[in-house]
């Protein structure tokens, strides 16, 4: 076996955490390493974690960097660990925004400092461990972690409300959880009993053929699990609570990369093993992803406090990446993980950006603010970036995103579509609404004319970002093509998964063609196998 | 010089990278270093632009498309999207003036935004990235591209028209702009992912303009007209028509040179533009010529209507550039896309030029735009006045003037295409422009000042990075038209010929497909006689000169009338000055009720219904955590009384269930 560089990357944050743990901290008197101690840490996770992207085979749809141990033999479960086109890119996003999050928190974490450092790498280790597992007992434990410190972090470090949000989120998340781990022991005893071995390999239980009965309860249970997190409409509501609550970071992380263990799920778990009963929601689906894309952006329209609006726009960008993911081809699929990369940027620089003008006048009530452009000039500039991305402008990360998803949408179902493509109409609306309310005018409050602009700190947390976004919306064939094989791969994988399942294919029609369409075309009489 | 094109748009983009990053420095150290790097980048733009032009015309017409391909931009499966470049008679034309009236206002800029103190570094920022946009708008060879740019431009739009954001009403105009464009571009999203999926179907997975048009006759009619219409909402969005010309009179609050370049000379020209470079598609779809012909001569009558009543200077021309793209917008629509492309190059000189000079006199009077307080400029802004006074008379038609002659040749094309209606509309609109054009030289140059007497001091001629532009533009306002003189005047339309292969109807032209078109448009085509031409001809310029008449009447000799007339028809005064209540129509219909519904959609829907079952759940799940602890009393009788319950029920189910 090769060097383990994925468990590296994956316990190496640990390995912060433990050296934090010993740093004493009474009464803040090292708070100042802590910090630096963290950071270093988190900076140093990105660097080993750029070896895997260098090393990168993108001309094939095979696992990379795999590494296999036997953890619980007599049931069948390991530990196994993999890469491919599908999570490298997340698996990055993560190790490239954990530093800019502890370098945001700085100034505004201000007590237990030593407890705060500790969650966040400990979160860092369970959110790479969840993209990396391709065992589903192993993905299992890594979901279920990230809750812990999560939950902390929102708990501990939050605001007024911080305990009724961190209770919501821990509460809906864990109802989803429950219900993917009933599926995941079913499907093992489906395994076992027709292959006769004992596995929780997801690769092994992609060759299953299950029933599709079966497949519709499985499934359903996996995408309640997953709808809950990505959020779907209408499952959302704790979004919002949870974003408004959370510090700074905190909100970035969720934003940025725990809403995409969501999307990610779908793609790896629930849509390859039950192509069948994927393509049976569909419809269901795209539907509820094109009415979260106007519904979320009507509703941030009217939201008075800034974060809330952007915790909503949040809502209305993961409905693209369902309406993409569920497209079934390869435009929709690439446009999907492109638009989770999109959306990890896009809305974690504007949480950080709505946090950095939090910190300075503690109101995020966009009635309190008015002309900052005039006070602080690189803050709007960086604002206006963000602003940008999210509204999908050419040229920057967004417009990569969405141009790719609506058009494997209109290829799959195009009346979901158009309804998808008015978001582009009304994303801008409210973000322009906010920029103008909180950027544009005369400067009004003597609070707001004495506005310190970004600090050099401040500036070296956006700009990688900024620069990001644009690269992303200029060259996103450097993204693009490390994905291309994997997601070809999965394509076919759910096309000839659900041809497979028609019992007695239509003579002269090949299978391929069935799934091509995206739609389900199926009469009763397929769904009863047994 | 074909390899080098990348660099026409690129060093714009320098422009915005240097000033963007260092600008604030650089004006700190030597403010004149900013506009320096600023109109270098676009000059040089310019001269490439020029010398590109040059190696195109020594190619044969039937050659005169070269495409650059830089690299791989949005691909993924079988679609593929490039940055790519395309040199041909159509984007050349283009990029012409654009690059070349579009320097002469970044100098005239220098003059004009010197004032703006600590802001000068984002004004030429801004500026510079709008050049960047929209010569991406006209080089792209494919939709994709262009449609950076047309979303580029709108963007740089939004950005300086709320150049003075201190202002909310600068921001909101800006903003209304922004997001009336919005509304366009969903429109024309939907209808390029129509487009192609349809090519996708037949084996076509691309937005190249060339390929995607010579495959364009193996679309389905019905689609072709869909998609023609909903790139047409698009248009209607970008160069301000019928029903979303809304923005433009509002977007009058940027500085004067970025309306001269952006809303008037170059960015709203976009959808002429566009429009004729998918005039393959077009004319496959006679419904949406047709539709396009009505909207365009409607725009040009109604904003007309609506100049002939306003009293801010900006906003008289504002109207008078939609009126103009309405012009345009009707010679396409009768299948004359060259003498659109015509009036767009003649408009250009001669817009920017009103607007520039409008601009120079709000420079010299302390920046008053209402006219009621302006008069008498003639003597104190002796350039300005001529300049003026030649822009005017070019964009009435006089004869001579670049003006008349393109916009006679969409006139006569209305005409000659048989579209009797709509040719008296435009007629009808060419006798109103002549009247408010000469009622605003009127009242800003003629009789006494009207302005303060601490204005009136201070009253000057503008520096020279101003004045020169303006006799630039003057100079090509007053020959520009030469390029089209059409045959009946003894010209060869020479503008018309060069465009040609671009058409699909034309000889020689650049993409195969469309012979049928070209035999229908010989086979329909109905060929009056030169008489009737010259007798048309005259028919204007009479209606102009009625028109100039009546404005010297009412506004130099009889000043009283106007307000006697004003209230003899008040009614129909206020609907022109109030602009037909619009803005007001779309609050009440759209604006409004999407805000209440949206309102609804939060407070009634997420947090009432959703919230409240997720709550109420926990609540229940509370609840009956509570109700059945009070179970666990503690008392041994208690539980002694519900084990004999137990009991007994269990002894009664036993004897009435499972006995019998």
């Amino acid at each position: 076996m090769d060097f383990p560089v994925l468990s590296l990357i994956t316990f190496f944050p640990l390995v912060g955490a433990l050296a934090v743990l010993f740093i004493a901290n009474q009464d803040n008197q090292n708070a100042a390493l802590l910090w630096k101690t963290g950071f270093i840490f988190a900076v140093a996770e990105f660097v080993l974690s750029l070896p895997v992207l260098i090393a990168f085979d993108g001309g094939t749809a095979s696992m990379q960097f795999t590494e296999r141990l036997p953890w619980i033999k007599s049931l069948g479960i390991s530990y196994f660990l993999g890469v491919d086109g599908i999570n490298l890119w997340l698996v990055l996003l993560t190790t490239f925004f954990v530093p800019l999050c502890i370098l945001c928190s700085f100034s505004y974490i201000q007590k237990r400092i030593k407890e705060y450092i500790i969650s966040f790498l400990l979160l860092e280790t369970a959110m790479i461990g969840t993209l990396v597992s391709l065992d589903l007992i192993l993905f299992f434990v890594f979901w279920e972690l990230m809750l812990i410190p999560m939950f902390l972090l929102i708990g501990i470090w939050g605001g007024k409300r911080r305990i009724y949000s961190a209770v919501k989120f821990f509460l809906f998340t864990a109802v989803g959880s429950i219900f993917m781990l009933v599926a995941i022991i079913v499907l093992y005893f489906y395994n076992l009993k027709t292959t006769g071995t004992a596995t929780f390999d997801l690769l092994e239980l992609y060759k299953l053929q299950i029933p599709g009965s079966l497949q519709l309860w499985l499934c359903s249970a996996f995408f309640l699990s997953f709808a809950i997190k990505v959020p779907m409409f209408p499952l959302h509501t704790w979004l919002p609570d949870a974003h408004v609550e959370a510090p700074t970071a905190g909100s970035v992380v969720l934003a940025g990369i725990l809403l995409k263990m969501g999307g990610y799920g779908f793609i790896r778990f629930a849509m390859p093993l039950f192509p069948y009963a994927t393509h049976q929601y569909v419809p269901i689906i795209a539907g509820l992803g094109a009415v979260a894309i106007i519904y979320a952006a009507l509703v941030s329209w009217v939201q008075p406090d800034m974060k809330k609006l952007v915790a909503f726009s949040s809502v209305s960008h993961m409905g693209y990446v369902m309406l993409g993911l569920f497209a079934l081809n390869i435009q929709g699929i690439e446009g999907g993980i492109y638009q989770m990369l999109n959306h990890g940027l896009s809305t974690g620089a504007l949480f950080l950006l709505v946090g950095m003008i939090y910190e300075r006048r503690h109101t995020r009530l966009m009635e309190d603010f008015g002309g900052l452009a005039k006070v602080m000039p690189v803050f709007a500039t960086f604002l206006m970036i963000a602003t940008l991305a999210s509204v999908a402008i050419p040229g920057t990360n967004g417009f990569v995103g969405e141009f790719l998803i609506l058009l494997g949408a209109f290829k799959a179902y195009p009346f979901w579509a158009i309804l998808g493509t008015s978001g582009a109409l009304f994303g801008v609306i409210y973000m322009l609404w906010m920029y103008q309310r909180v950027m544009f005018g005369p400067v009004d409050s003597s609070k707001n004319s004495e506005l310190k602009d970004l600090s050099p700190r401040e500036i070296a947390t956006m700009v990688p970002v900024a620069v990001l976004i644009l690269v992303m919306g200029f060259f996103p064939g450097l993204f693009l093509r490390k994905m291309d094989a994997s997601v070809n791969h999965y394509v076919t994988m759910f096309e000839t998964g659900y041809a497979l399942h028609q019992k007695a294919p239509q003579p002269g029609q090949p299978p391929v063609k069935l799934a091509r369409t995206g739609h389900t075309d199926s009469t009763p009489e397929d769904t009863v196998p047994e | 010089m074909f390899d080098l094109v990348w660099l026409i748009p690129t060093l714009p983009a320098l422009g915005v990278l240097l000033n963007g990053l260092l600008g604030r420095k650089i004006e700190a150290a030597n403010k004149s270093l900013v506009h320096w790097i600023a109109c270098s980048a676009v000059g040089l733009s310019f001269f490439l632009t020029c010398l590109t032009f040059l190696e195109l015309l020594q190619l044969p017409a039937e050659l005169r498309l070269v495409e650059f391909t830089w690299f791989n931009w949005i691909s993924a499966g079988e679609f593929q999207s490039y940055w790519a470049y395309q040199i041909d008679p159509l984007s050349m034309v283009m990029c012409l003036f654009v690059t070349g009236v579009g320097f002469l206002i970044h100098i005239y800029s220098i003059g004009y935004m010197g004032h703006a103190e600590g802001r000068y570094y984002r004004y030429f920022t801004y500026l510079n990235l709008f050049m960047f946009s929209m010569i991406n708008l006209v080089l792209a060879n494919n939709f994709l591209l262009m449609f950076l740019g047309w979303e580029g431009v709108g963007f740089c739009s939004y950005l300086l028209i709320g150049f003075w954001f201190g202002n909310i009403d600068n921001a909101r105009a800006g903003k209304k702009a922004f997001i009336t464009n919005r509304i366009g571009d969903f429109a024309f999203l939907v209808g390029l992912f129509l487009l192609i999926t349809h090519l996708g179907k037949h084996g076509v997975w691309s937005v190249n303009f060339t390929e995607v048009f010579s495959h364009a006759s193996a679309l389905p009619p019905g689609i072709v007209t869909a998609v023609c219409l909903l790139f047409f909402i698009g248009c209607t969005a970008k160069s301000a028509q019928i029903p979303l010309y809304i923005w433009l009179p509002d977007a009058m609050a940027g500085p004067t040179p970025v309306s001269a370049l952006i809303h008037a000379a170059t960015m709203v020209t976009s959808g002429i533009y566009f429009v004729t470079r998918s005039n393959i598609l077009y004319q496959m779809s006679p419904l949406a010529l047709q539709v396009i012909a009505v909207v365009g001569a409607l725009t040009a009558l109604l904003a007309a209507s609506i100049a002939l009543t306003q009293n801010d200077i900006k906003r008289v021309l504002a109207y008078s550039t939609v009126s103009q793209l309405g012009y345009m917008f009707l010679g396409l629509g009768v299948g004359a896309f060259s003498a659109g492309i015509f009036h767009v190059v003649t408009h250009s000189f001669f817009k920017a030029l009103l607007f520039l000079c409008a601009g120079s006199v709000m420079h010299g009077l302390a920046n008053e735009q209402d006219m009621r307080f302006m008069g008498g400029m003639r003597k104190k802004m002796p350039v300005t006045y001529l300049t003026m006074l030649i822009g005017t008379l070019a964009i009435v038609g006089f004869p001579g003037l670049a003006g008349f002659f393109s916009k006679d040749e969409i006139l006569w094309k209305t005409f000659a295409s048989g579209h009797v209606l709509l040719w008296m509309i435009g007629v009808f609109t060419a006798g109103l422009t002549a009247f408010y054009m000469f009622r605003l030289i009127f009242m800003t140059f003629f009789n006494e000042c009207r302005a303060s007497r601490e204005v009136q001091a201070k009253i000057h001629e503008s520096p020279r990075t101003m004045t020169v532009p303006l006799i630039v533009l003057a100079a090509l306002s007053a020959i520009g038209g030469y390029i089209g003189v059409p045959h009946a005047l003894g010209g060869s339309n020479r503008i018309e010929h060069f465009l040609e292969p671009v058409m699909g109807t034309g000889p020689g032209k650049l993409i195969a497909g469309g012979e049928h078109l070209a035999q229908e448009a010989a086979h329909g085509a109905y060929h009056p006689s030169l008489a009737v031409e010259y007798l048309l001809m005259l028919l204007s310029v009479a209606i102009v000169l009625i028109g100039i008449g009546l404005a010297y009447t009412l506004y130099v000799k009889e000043r009283e009338r106007p307000v006697q007339l004003a209230e003899r028809f008040s009614g129909l005064y206020r609907l022109m000055f109030n602009k037909w209540y619009v803005d007001e129509l779309y609050g009440l219909i759209a604006v409004r009720p999407l805000h209440r519904a949206s309102l609804f959609l939060w407070k009634g829907i997420d947090v009432l219904i959703i919230d409240g079952v997720v709550n109420g759940l926990a609540r229940i799940f509370g609840w009956s955590g509570t109700w059945l602890r009070t179970v666990q009393t503690g008392y041994v009788q208690a539980y002694a009384v519900s084990l004999l319950l137990g009991v007994a029920g269990l002894m009664l189910y036993t004897l009435f269930v499972l006995v019998p």
